[in-house]
């Protein structure tokens, strides 16, 4: 079963992840059953359909880099989770997303890191919000995987104030003068 | 200057430990190029033609002599015994191994230095007025909003990954030292009428292929608010820059799409939820890293020296020299110092290891154990006593770092170019040098005057050969290096582009080109004119008709990547 980092620890995860092929329209694309992410024009065209599926945290939501998370905005009650897509590891779209989900939205569901996640961007990623990083799913072995927990704390009293930690240094902290 | 307490030296030891392991599973193969090159640029590390080049930050171009003593040391250790000063402060290295720069990093970390953000596509290195602190029209010292940028920009967790690379530079006297209008963000420290301090911001700016000069999107914005108000701006930027192609992905071409209004609409709406907010800038806080810039211990002194003026009459090189790389300082009987990277036959901004030991040495002796980089690419000591001029002088012409040339034609702005770099489309460094050795007489020079030449290699413009009175960019046309120049640029408070005279040069022309520029000013010029502002009077017509003659081109032949 394929493996992401929750919380800070591997977990195996069975949620399929629903893309478009081309052709597939949201409004008739068919939603597998079982543990999903579907894409976020799905979710719009469908909501209703699919609002139970969401409330029993069996369906979740997935925005790409350019998706405005405000989109989101009235639904994220009932959403248990939602992914935020990297196209590129170099494309920082993403983080911006997700400090606007935890910090401006409010969302205190599970966040994850889909795409082109690597653990050089972990302690970022964490700091930004996701509480779950899932890596390509034949990027790392299960031993690397284990090995790369521990990006996550890469730094560990940084300066910015973020979504975590929440304060800038000069608030936490008594500073030598 | 700033000095690292506990929290600045766990952060900066654990970059070396991150990048020591990213370094370690990139050669063992687990990090791919592609993987890795994101990771080693935010460390400064390029891959280039040569060797590898390193790009250490010299924030806001402040040097303890110990920081100056480390770069000599790896200088030494590590390279070919010099490094290049550049444009924004950096210092790089051209010939280190790839697998011994953690090792560099951490020799820097023991100094508090480092290479964060040198490169890649996040918050640079932020430059400051190289006479902050001494400078008579001060009206707000930048050294402390500037710190407080360097740490909030450091490692920022939103803003690794952005479009483009983002640059910041603070000014906070009547004169722009800094060239604000060609930064993504320009800082303009000052006061309101009730003297509160505050900053006026300008986006937008930048040379490269597309030069444009920043906007105003902010008249004052009280300092509680640099932090929060900067992320707004790196927010809009990070989410809505174009992403799509790497020639148009630069915040200043958000600003022209979306029209300055309608780009200070969204900073605002954007702004509005983090003002107030945690990051909210506190008075200790302000007050802790302003306690890093207090005046030195300044001697009381009567005013100018006696013994002084007695050399400055009685001694016509030291003169020539005090004229131009001796000003005036705020405190009686002081003054700051250039010492010129620019003598003729060395490539400009380079220092050998030598001289970087013996400029940490006259620190030591001279000027509180301090000295200052400029985006001229010279080396300002910046508190040294009148007293002590004639002997500072006599060193540093001994050390070949008292070339009288500062803002004279031969202190030229240079880029690498092709001889190191890969980006570049060509040489730029036997062109400031054939420049330099045709106008090698020091009295043509003072009558020349005030003059900017920059040189950049390629479109990147290093050399911020847009803002030269004379701008020089190396370009490409079908594998050869030709070179395309404009007048017109200026830095400072008047900041402007230059304009393309016409098509393009071969590099053996380009002394004579200079040259025949130069003689259309001289012949043209009124009294106490500088070449910029003949230009600015009498326009390009009259130097394009020297420069090409009867083959004068009706149209400007359009070079491709220019």
């Amino acid at each position: 079963m394929p493996k992401l980092i929750k919380n800070g620890r591997v977990v195996s995860d069975d949620r399929t992840l629903l893309t478009l092929a081309e052709g597939e329209t949201p409004a008739e694309v068919a939603v597998p059953a079982g543990p999903v992410l579907v894409p976020l024009p799905v979710w719009l065209a469908r909501r209703e359909e699919l609002a139970a599926r969401a409330a029993a945290g069996e369906l979740g939501v997935w925005l790409d880099a350019g998706e405005d998370p405000a989109a989101l905005a009235g639904d994220l009650a009932q959403l248990a989770v939602i992914a935020v897509n990297f196209p590129k590891f170099t494309d920082g779209r993403g983080y911006s997303s997700a400090t606007l989900l935890r910090t401006r939205l409010g969302y205190t569901g599970e966040l994850r890191a889909i795409g082109v996640v690597l653990r050089d961007q972990f302690n970022y990623l964490t700091r930004c919000g996701f509480d779950a990083l899932q890596p390509p799913a034949d990027r790392y072995s299960d031993a690397e995987l284990e090995a790369a927990v521990a990006s996550i704390h890469d730094f560990s009293e940084p300066y910015q104030g973020a979504v975590t930690p929440g304060q800038p240094l000069f608030r936490r902290a008594r500073r030598a003068a | 200057m700033y000095q690292y307490d506990q929290y600045d030296q766990q952060l900066l030891d654990e970059r070396v430990a991150q990048f020591r392991n990213q370094m370690r599973r990139h050669l063992a193969g687990e990090l791919s190029d592609d993987e890795f090159r994101p990771l080693r640029l935010q460390n400064g590390l390029y891959i280039q033609r040569h060797a590898p080049m390193y790009r250490i930050s010299v924030p806001y171009g402040l040097l303890s002599s110990r920081q100056l003593r480390k770069l000599a040391h790896l200088a030494r250790t590590y390279d070919r015994g010099y490094a290049h000063f550049t444009t924004r402060t950096n210092v790089q290295f051209n010939w280190p191994k790839l697998e011994d720069v953690p090792d560099m990093l951490a020799e820097l970390a023991s100094v508090q230095m480092h290479s964060n953000q040198t490169s890649g596509n996040d918050i640079r290195n932020i430059t400051a007025d190289p006479f902050a602190g001494v400078a008579a029209d001060e009206i707000v010292d930048p050294r402390p909003w500037t710190e407080i940028l360097r740490q909030w920009s450091t490692y920022n967790p939103e803003f690794a990954y952005l479009p483009r690379k983002f640059k910041i530079a603070v000014n906070g006297a009547l004169e722009d030292r800094v060239v604000l209008r060609v930064y993504d963000i320009g800082l303009d420290f000052g006061r309101d009428a009730a003297g509160n301090i505050g900053f006026r911001v300008l986006v937008g700016g930048g040379l490269g292929r597309t030069p444009i000069l920043g906007e105003e999107i902010a008249e004052f914005v009280p300092w509680q608010h640099l932090v929060t108000y900067c992320e707004a701006i790196l927010r809009v930027y990070n989410r809505h820059g174009r992403r799509d192609n790497i020639w148009k992905a630069r915040i200043k071409i958000l600003v022209k799409a979306l029209g300055v209004a309608e780009f200070r609409r969204q900073v605002e709406a954007e702004w509005a939820h983090a003002k107030d907010g945690p990051d909210t800038l506190t008075e200790d806080e302000v007050a802790r890293v302003a306690a890093h810039f207090v005046d030195p211990d300044y001697a009381t002194l009567a005013g100018d020296d006696l013994g002084y003026r007695h050399e400055l009459a009685g001694n016509k090189a030291f003169a020539a020299w005090a004229k131009r790389n001796v000003r005036a300082h705020k405190v009686p009987g002081y003054a700051s110092v250039t010492l010129s990277l620019k003598k003729t036959g060395t490539p400009p901004g380079d220092i050998t290891a030598e001289q970087m030991d013996l400029v940490a040495d006259w620190a030591d002796r001279y000027s509180f154990g301090e000295a200052r980089m400029t985006h001229e690419q010279n080396v300002v000591l910046a508190d040294v006593r009148q007293s002590d001029l004639h002997a500072l002088w006599q060193l540093a012409r001994a050390a070949g770092l008292a070339t009288p040339n500062i803002g004279l034609l031969t202190d030229i702005i240079c880029c690498p170019g092709g001889d190191f770099c890969s980006l570049a489309n060509a040489k730029s460094i036997p062109i400031a040098q054939a420049v330099q050795a045709r106008f090698d007489d020091l009295d043509y020079l003072h009558d020349i005057g005030e003059i900017d030449i920059n040189i950049s290699g390629c479109m990147n413009a290093c050399g911020h050969h847009h803002v030269g009175n004379i701008g020089i960019l190396g370009v490409d046309k079908n594998g050869e290096e030709w070179y395309q120049v404009t007048i017109g640029g200026q830095q400072g408070n008047a900041t402007a582009l230059g304009k393309v005279i016409g098509p393009s040069f071969a590099r053996a022309d380009m002394a004579d080109v200079v040259e025949k520029l130069i003689n259309t000013y001289i012949e043209h010029r009124h009294a106490d004119e500088r070449f910029v502002d003949t230009v600015r009077r009498i326009g390009i017509e009259p130097f394009k008709q020297r420069v090409y003659g009867s083959e004068h081109p009706a149209a400007q032949r359009k070079v491709a990547n220019a």
